[in-house]
């Protein structure tokens, strides 16, 4: 399980990169802002392999948990925020 | 998980690939969320292989309530998202250009 999970987490860091591009060129607002959640939820499955492979999966369980969260909250506040300002 | 990796991947390619906002939103929350929780109900059923423990219960308890958390929470934050995209007219893409779709929709009197 070991190679796997190597394996799995190196493809999660490439993955995490491509959509680091659209991230970061995105050409409005909103492409960053699910650019950023993309990410997140990348984040989260890494943090779950990293854990994994340091046979700590018992601590990593409750950060991705918490990560989670954060992620749904950011991603609902700033929306709930452009609904009042607007996109420009 | 290898299914949940394939889903990633495409979500990714869509990510970068589509032209405009509302059909990168369509496959990123697709992808999203189908491959998280294949993912997380994997390393559920990977924690409880070496027997059943009541630590390893614990966790792959909590790997689930993850699972069911991030499916009801990712359509959420994808409809908030759209929302507020269509409230600051930002126009979805068609092949020829022309406007499928007026917001806010006309009120009748």
């Amino acid at each position: 399980m070991g190679g796997f999970s190597l394996g799995v987490a190196l493809v999660l860091c490439v993955i995490i990169l491509l959509s680091l591009y659209r991230g970061v060129f995105g050409p409005t607002v909103f492409d960053r802002i699910i650019g950023a959640g993309f990410i997140g939820t990348k984040t989260i499955i890494l943090l779950l392999f990293i854990g994994l492979i340091y046979d700590r999966i018992d601590m990593f369980i409750d950060l991705a948990l918490a990560y989670s969260i954060l992620n749904f909250i950011g991603t609902l506040i700033v929306s709930k925020y452009f609904i009042r300002k607007g996109a420009r | 998980m290898l299914a949940g990796l394939f889903f990633f991947m495409t979500a990714t390619i869509g990510f970068l690939r589509f032209p405009d906002f509302y059909t990168r939103m369509h496959a990123t929350a697709k992808g999203d969320t189908l491959g998280t929780l294949l993912f997380v109900v994997g390393l559920a059923l990977y924690t409880l292989h070496h027997g059943l423990h009541w630590l390893s219960i614990v966790q792959s308890a909590k790997l689930i309530f993850i699972a069911v958390f991030w499916f009801l929470a990712s359509p959420t934050a994808t409809h908030a998202l759209l929302r507020s995209a269509l409230e600051s007219d930002l126009i979805p893409w068609t092949k020829d250009g022309k406007v499928v779709l007026t917001w806010p929709p006309k009120r009748r009197k």
